[in-house]
């Protein structure tokens, strides 16, 4: 910045404008998110806060339970489950799509198929949800289609069945998640320097040999800070479990985001619901972290 | 692109071939929901299904446009969504701009605090909203949305806003403020314009982002009349099970305003996403 002296009072003083322009952002975010997250981890320290006018402090019981809760260990095991198969068909279909629109075909098609391809994310969760819920119907189109080989007896209700709605619920995550992390490996892979392929070329190396040996290490940055990304915004999934089997049949596809939200608003333990809330931020903020790092290393 | 210069016509064979798979892949879904919207709700789950529409009506859409309650949740879904909208790109603007133009003491701290807040899951914050929210006597009203979606939209809306300004040269603004302009001035008249497709990037962006949202709203509203779109339908959804066909018209319907946005905006959106989510 133009000529002062780091230190000097006048630069200082200009720096200083930046609170004004900063002011109504900085406020809106502690009243709306430093606060309410104090109040969580407040309300998970105490017996139930919400029914009870005057609650009695009680440090980690709601913790204690919480880690000795079948449910909740069946709730995280099906959320680490859903991410994680969830993060890698986004990164594989992603990337294979994105590859596929990176080749040197006509333009135009090539545009048209972008905007194919990305037509998934700009559905609701709500709709993708309702999409989803008909096309794997028991008298739903996917049935029909899988039982005119034979694969299936028609009828299956998909996300009805205990051993086949989690499988569902990914199949449709998938669906509706994937344009993002293809956008964003497409605008790594047309970000690779052109001069590293027509080197490999004159070393004579072939097509494969330059996917693996130039367009996964220069892509591999893109692929791990977009990867974590994509675990921390599925980790925390609500909309669409709940939209699509409620956490059912029974417990099959109970995950952390359905269960504090049932804990919450449907038994009205408010305490235990911040504890677990709670549990589902701090987890999240390893992973936070992590991609922090993945972030500064792709810089 | 240009990664491979000249591919041969099987290779060429073959990238189409698995381009028009993946294709169908994206769209049969949505194609498949819009037939079910033009026909008769006997024949939606009709076994086996027919493809196109025995029967073809634009019945589910005229009842959707002749029904208060379906047009309510719309207009709720634009009041909000325009509100928050609003509210997100001016304090955005002006963060942003802070950011971008100034070294004052405690950036680092503010900006990390920005960051770390895009990773706040929704439905921790959720539980203290409600308690907050009855608390201020704002609840099923439009403001306890307006409030608690600009926490959704606000985060990424700053960190974008801030990506565009670095990219315009800061000697403009001392130019404008050494012919007696004020920084405010420089902002809006001059910095401003320039940042424009960032800014469309920042309104679509926040705009799909409070269109989309369901958990809020699903909590921390009540009536009938004060539903949005995705709440609404899904609670359809539950009493209507057997009107498909005209809910596959809303879910078009409730569709249209994304998908016509992201048509529109595309080029600055990929670009100024890419930004916001991937640059801190």
């Amino acid at each position: 910045m133009g000529g002062y002296p780091v230190n000097s009072y006048k630069y200082l003083r200009k720096q200083f404008v930046a609170y004004g322009f900063l002011a109504p952002a900085a406020i809106l975010l502690i009243v709306l998110l430093l606060y309410p997250m104090i109040l969580v981890v407040w309300n998970s320290f105490l017996d139930n806060s919400i029914i009870n006018p005057t609650p009695k402090w009680v440090g980690l019981r709601h913790y204690r339970w919480a880690l000795a809760d079948t449910v909740f260990s069946r709730a995280f095991r099906n959320t680490l489950i859903f991410t994680i198969s969830s993060v890698l068909l986004h990164l594989s279909i992603g990337l294979g799509f994105a590859l596929l629109l990176n080749t040197s075909i006509n333009r135009r098609i090539q545009t048209f198929f972008r905007v194919l391809l990305i037509l998934p994310w700009t559905f609701t969760v709500a709709i993708v949800a309702i999409i989803w819920r008909l096309l794997l119907d028991p008298l739903g189109v996917v049935n029909f289609l899988l039982s005119i080989p034979g694969f299936i007896k028609p009828g299956l209700a998909w996300f009805g069945d205990p051993g086949r709605a989690m499988s569902a619920l990914i199949l449709t995550n998938t669906w509706g998640g994937y344009p993002f992390i293809m956008v964003s490996l497409l605008a790594g892979l047309q970000g690779i320097s052109v001069s590293l392929y027509e080197a490999a070329t004159v070393d004579g190396a072939n097509s494969w040999q330059k996917f693996l040996y130039i367009t996964v290490p220069q892509l591999k940055p893109v692929i791990l800070s977009i990867g974590l990304l994509d675990f921390i915004w599925t980790y925390r999934l609500f909309e669409l479990i709940w939209l699509t089997t409620g956490g059912g049949p029974g417990r099959a596809t109970e995950t952390l985001g359905t269960y504090i939200y049932k804990l919450a608003f449907t038994q009205y333990q408010f305490s235990r619901a911040s504890a677990v809330a709670v549990i589902l931020a701090l987890t999240t903020l390893v992973l936070a972290i992590f991609y922090l790092r993945a972030q500064k290393a792709s810089d | 692109m240009h990664s491979v210069k000249r591919i041969s016509f099987r290779v060429r064979g073959i990238v189409y071939t698995l381009l028009i798979v993946s294709g169908m892949f994206a769209v049969f879904p949505v194609i498949w929901v819009f037939l079910m919207s033009t026909r008769p709700n006997v024949e939606v789950f009709k076994w086996p299904p027919t493809f196109f529409p025995e029967q073809f009506t634009l019945e589910p859409y005229k009842r959707v446009f002749r029904d208060p309650v379906y047009l309510r949740f719309f207009f709720n879904s634009y009041v909000v969504a325009t509100v928050v909208t609003l509210f997100t790109v001016i304090v955005a603007i002006l963060a942003g701009y802070g950011f971008s133009r100034f070294n004052f003491p405690g950036k680092k701290l503010f900006n990390l605090f920005v960051v770390g807040t895009q990773m706040v899951p929704p439905i921790t914050l959720l539980i203290p909203y409600f308690s907050m929210i009855v608390a201020f006597g704002l609840f099923d009203t439009y403001k306890a949305l307006f409030l608690t979606y600009i926490v959704l939209t606000l985060p990424y809306a700053i960190l974008m806003m801030t990506g565009y300004f670095n990219t315009i040269s800061k000697e403009l603004d001392e130019a404008v403020m050494i012919d007696g302009g004020s920084r405010f001035y420089a902002l809006w008249m001059v910095i401003v314009p320039l940042a424009l497709p960032g800014i469309i990037a920042t309104t679509v962006f926040s705009f799909l982002l409070s269109w989309n949202e369901f958990a809020f709203a699903l909590t921390l509203t009540k009536s009938t009349s004060m539903r949005t779109i995705p709440v609404g339908i899904s609670l359809l959804m539950g009493q209507h099970a057997y009107e498909w066909n005209v809910m596959m018209a809303i879910s078009i319907l409730g569709s249209a305003p994304a998908l016509l946005l992201y048509l529109f905006a595309q080029r600055y959106f990929l670009s100024g996403m890419t930004i916001g989510a991937i640059k801190e």
